[in-house]
């Protein structure tokens, strides 16, 4: 999925006042790119992930996906296009705690409309979770739980991955094992992966680093 | 100084949670409010009875009495005084004014005991216009108001006066009762002379009653306070589910607190100290606010609760309701023992928690498997110890227990039956929202159960409460028609005017059905006889339940009689017992028929059977056989022609209209009980709503940013609660209609001695349903637009890294 941010900018109201977080960012992106963003903490990498996922708006700028500028997108157009194009994993994982492992992974491809619960099963195996599948969230560990995170985002075959610090609750090992699986996986379907990370090591593997300081591409 | 740190940071919790605190203090205020209400009409109530019955009863003091009930001659009182007893003679009957019907009390003022004198006997005069004819009758300013046109004796109101009651000289009571030279009881005074020859000696065929601390109609009314104090407790127990699922989840809550609190140096009991101080503060608090509200709510109740006891017992609640000091003692005792109940598991949690426990909240209210097995072990327990009391116990209180098992047993069943519900509704679904909808609302089980439990208890009380209500009214009602058949009813002033009116009636009615009625003691219980003549109206209508055949004319011939079926059941009676009417008279009990609404017990017998015992029975009141298009015609001849007052001529139709007024009336109290408890269920629901509704965001921010819409989140979240909420009243269904058949099977059957067929309202489950619906789209409105309003960047929050 090709992706083109222009003049990108996002500020907040604070109780100190006005904080501009973004401030003009222009990026492109092609199909099958992996970009890591990085960059100090408040520098804005989650807001503009968070935009490109389409779960907030932009003050000003266009979000281009696939041709399509989606900050124009009305409440229930973003979420469509969060249903059927976007993946997200995120450094809290956020599972959803009333459904099992297998509902978990299923639950994206379902909303989706792309349910396959042989590639929902391969993916299971591949992830090192296929013998959790009946288990909840709340009896598996951090690594297993972030493994059943990347498998819901995968399982929707989303042409665009976004993940915000996805081994920053995993040991090192784990951080590498599941890293190695979200790559291997991603290119496998060939989706867009745009990772937000405060790790060198980990922006080092992927395609293509892009650094922000003060909302800005440095 | 360090409890007062330690208190400021604890309280700083609830500065930051105003709703939470308000459901503190709002559950534990409603709850105390309820209780303390009850309490207060009740002791309202029966300090009335105890001034009713130290006014007419004198039964501070001891009396003489004789076994079985019967009349005392006047020579005993002559003898006993003659020996130098300090004693004083009473004649009390029932006598009727016109309409009214008053129980007369006829007194010695010269000999009364002073502590007992309803006559001021300093003053001359008074006392000299009550002993001198015709006479005086001293009554309430209700009752005067009553009888002021039927009587020519004189009235002196005195506001000590009960309603219904009637002091006069005795002298005049004899007369009136027809019942010369003979006494009820004879008053013993407290101050006697030594060395009196004993009583035993003097009056061998009397008992000493000694003073009692309990009056008849506190007896009579037990069973009636006793299910109000059960509604208070209900509604109690509903209110405190309240406090306890919100100080649960407070602690649950400052559990990161209390670690950093414990690390920092504070020990285990300073904390325990300072919660214990934080929840006292909030008793005291909501305490005065409860038996503030409870004051007002004992006021709205006070006038229901007496119609009711005026309709049900014959009993007169005066007096005014004002804030005793007992009562803000029982208030601010019973806000600290909800508080302690509320919050005990929760301490213990504490106090076992260790210094280095994860500081991270706990799913609130989830409880592990063991805790639901035995929560669903309990309940099948409760259950059938509630089914071998129906098996095995009796009486009155065995009926509450049975409730009480009944509710408790249902309502700790409920959520595992939810759960089981909703884990069968998720397997039945496949769609990812569909699925997730089922599985999530499994989840907000343990943060709901306890309301929805409050909400299970409310519901099936309703339920069974109005089926009782309503069963009983169908069947009063077709009772009515049965029991009221005449046409018209007509009663004279006087005795003369009696005879001329039934000379009169003999050509101009189809039959003059004779209302004759004596007062008795059967069996050691006052009872009323009525004589009836041998008619078609009572062959027709009349509601007997049991009989032997050719029953009517059985009571025609004198051989038996019929008895009502309070006094049936009471005294455990078959068909063809002998009772014992007076001493020279005895009968056949030969049937049995429905008598709702009357206390006393009632015996049927044909009427030359009981004017042939008591010849001087008064023959006031008939009730009359017409055709319908005559009524208004004959009505106006009777006006015309014996200047009868429109009180003493009453069609069916006006009688059963103001019978059926009197019903509803006096189960308004139970109506205002209901929805109360209803109101404090629906605000459990509502506050344990709004508290999850803070701890939503982690649940559904996720599925937001897979691209559910809030709008579509916020559909689902009123689906979810009108879910739970139909859940709840389809399992308050049965038990409310099992309720209904132990108040109708069991309860009713103790309390007053009659049962009731049971019938199915479902409209009015229709009703209450629409009720329940419209109590949850509003319990779930304001955490509904909590959510709908909320912007994308507080849903971000939950993704943020760096919050």
């Amino acid at each position: 999925m090709v992706i083109a941010l222009r003049n990108l900018c996002k500020s907040y109201e604070t109780a100190e006042g006005r904080l501009d977080v973004l401030r003009g960012i222009d990026l492109d992106l092609g199909a099958g790119d992996s970009v890591a963003l990085t960059g100090e903490s408040g520098s804005g990498k989650s807001t503009l992930l968070h935009l490109v996922a389409g779960l907030d708006r932009p003050d000003a700028g266009e979000i281009m996906i696939g041709g399509r500028d989606i900050s124009k997108l009305d409440d229930s157009g973003r979420a469509a296009y969060r249903r059927t194009e976007v993946g997200l994993v995120f450094q809290q994982f956020n599972l959803i705690p009333s459904l099992d492992v297998a509902a978990n992974i299923a639950f994206h491809a379902k909303l989706a409309g792309r349910h396959d619960p042989t590639w929902e099963n391969e993916l299971a195996e591949r992830l090192g979770v296929g013998t959790l599948l009946t288990r909840y969230p709340e009896q598996l560990s951090t690594g297993q739980q972030q493994r059943v995170a990347i498998g819901r985002t995968l399982a929707a075959r989303p042409g665009l991955v976004l993940a915000d610090e996805p081994t920053g609750n995993l040991d090192e090992a784990n951080g590498d094992a599941v890293l190695d699986l979200m790559l291997s996986l991603a290119k496998g379907t060939g989706s867009t992966l745009l990772m937000v990370t405060h790790s060198q090591k980990l922006a080092d593997r992927l395609d293509r680093q892009v650094h922000l300081r003060s909302g800005k591409i440095a | 100084m360090t409890i007062w740190t330690v208190a400021a940071a604890l309280l700083s919790h609830w500065q930051r949670r105003p709703l939470q605190l308000g459901a503190v203090v709002l559950g534990l205020a409603l709850a105390t409010a309820l209780w303390s209400g009850v309490q207060a009409v009740n002791a309202e109530a029966r300090a009335s009875y105890a001034r009713a019955a130290a006014a007419l009863d004198q039964n501070e003091l001891a009396h003489l009495v004789s076994p079985h009930g019967r009349s005392i001659p006047q020579a005993v009182f002559v003898r006993l005084r003659r020996a130098g007893w300090n004693v004083s003679p009473v004649l009390e009957g029932e006598y009727r004014f016109g309409t009214a019907r008053l129980r007369v009390i006829g007194v010695e003022p010269l000999t009364m005991p002073a502590e007992t004198q309803a006559v001021d006997r300093r003053n001359a005069g008074e006392l000299l216009s009550f002993i001198s004819p015709p006479g005086t009758l001293i009554v309430s300013p209700e009752t005067a108001e009553k009888i002021r046109r039927q009587t020519d004796l004189a009235l002196r109101v005195s506001d000590r006066m009960p309603d219904g009651a009637a002091f006069v000289d005795i002298g005049l009571a004899e007369r009136l009762l027809r019942r010369e030279g003979e006494l009820t009881r004879i008053v013993i005074a407290e101050n006697q002379r030594p060395g009196l020859e004993p009583l035993g000696t003097l009056a061998p065929a009397l008992l000493v009653r000694e003073p009692s601390a309990q009056s008849d109609l506190e007896h009579l009314t037990e069973s009636f306070h006793l299910n109000l104090t059960a509604f208070g407790f209900l509604a109690f127990a509903v209110g405190l589910f309240i406090v306890y699922s919100t100080i649960g989840l407070a602690f649950e809550q400052r559990r990161p607190t209390f670690r950093t609190l414990r690390c920092l140096g504070v020990s285990l009991s300073a904390l325990a100290v300072s919660l214990l101080a934080e929840l006292f503060l909030f008793a005291l608090v909501a305490g005065a606010a409860g038996v503030i509200i409870g004051y007002l709510i004992a006021s709205l109740l006070l006038p229901g609760v007496a119609a009711t006891l005026e309709g049900l017992y014959g009993a007169s609640v005066t007096g005014t309701l004002s804030l005793r000091p007992e009562w803000w003692l029982s208030g601010f005792a019973i806000a600290v023992a909800g508080t302690l109940i509320s919050s005990i598991q929760s301490l213990l949690r504490l106090m076992r928690m260790p210094v280095l426990a994860a500081a991270q909240p706990q799913t609130w209210g989830r409880s592990s498997q063991t805790g639901r097995r035995f929560q669903v072990l309990a309940a099948a327990a409760l259950l059938g110890l509630s089914g071998a009391l129906i098996l095995w116990a009796d009486g009155l209180r065995a009926g509450f227990g049975v409730l009480g098992c009944l509710l408790l047993g249902a309502s700790l069943l409920l959520p595992a039956m939810l759960s089981g519900f909703l884990t069968f509704m998720q397997r039945l679904s496949s769609g990812a929202l569909v699925t997730w909808f089922w599985a999530d609302a499994r989840q907000q089980l343990p943060g709901l159960s306890l309301a929805l439990m409050a909400l299970l208890l409310a519901l099936a009380a309703n339920v069974g409460v109005g089926t009782m209500v309503s069963s009983f009214r169908l069947t009063f009602i077709g009772w009515l028609d049965q029991r009221l058949a005449a046409e018209l009813y007509v009663a004279a002033r006087n005795e003369p005017e009696a005879d001329r009116l039934r000379a009169w009636l003999a050509t101009k009615v189809e039959s003059v059905l004779p209302i004759v009625s004596v007062d008795a003691e059967i069996r050691g219980q006052p009872m009323q006889i009525f004589g009836v003549v041998d008619d078609p109206t009572y062959r027709e209508h009349w509601p007997l339940i049991v009989v032997m055949p050719d029953v009517w004319d059985r009571v025609a011939s004198g051989e038996g009689v019929l008895v009502n079926e309070q006094f049936w059941r009471r005294e455990r009676l078959r068909i063809g017992d002998q009772l014992d009417l007076a001493s020279d008279w005895k009968a056949t009990v030969v049937g049995v028929y429905s008598d709702y609404g009357n206390p006393k017990g009632q015996v049927i017998a044909g009427i030359n059977a009981l004017t042939s015992r008591h010849p001087q029975v008064s023959r006031l009141r008939y009730g009359l056989r017409v055709q319908p298009d005559q009524i208004a015609d004959l009505r106006s001849s009777l006006s015309d022609e014996f200047g009868l007052p429109p009180d003493n001529i009453v069609d069916q139709a006006a009688l059963k209209e103001q019978s059926r007024r009197i019903f509803d009336r006096t189960f308004l109290v139970t109506g205002a009980l209901n929805i109360f408890t209803l109101g404090v269920a629906a605000l459990a629901v509502f506050s344990s709503l709004l508290m999850l509704s803070e701890m939503r965001l982690p649940q559904l921010a996720p599925v937001w940013a897979m691209g559910v819409t809030r709008r579509d989140l916020a559909l689902l979240e009123i689906l979810r609660t009108l879910v739970l909420w139909l859940a709840t009243f389809a399992a308050a269904l049965p038990l409310g209609l099992v309720l209904a058949w132990v108040l109708l099977a069991v309860v009713n059957v103790e309390a007053f001695g009659w049962r009731l067929p049971m019938h199915i309202f479902p409209y009015e489950w229709v009703r209450l349903g629409l009720v329940a619906l419209a109590a949850a789209v509003v319990s779930v409105f304001i955490p509904l637009r909590r959510l709908a309003g909320l912007a994308p960047s507080e849903l971000l929050k939950v993704f943020a890294n760096e919050r």
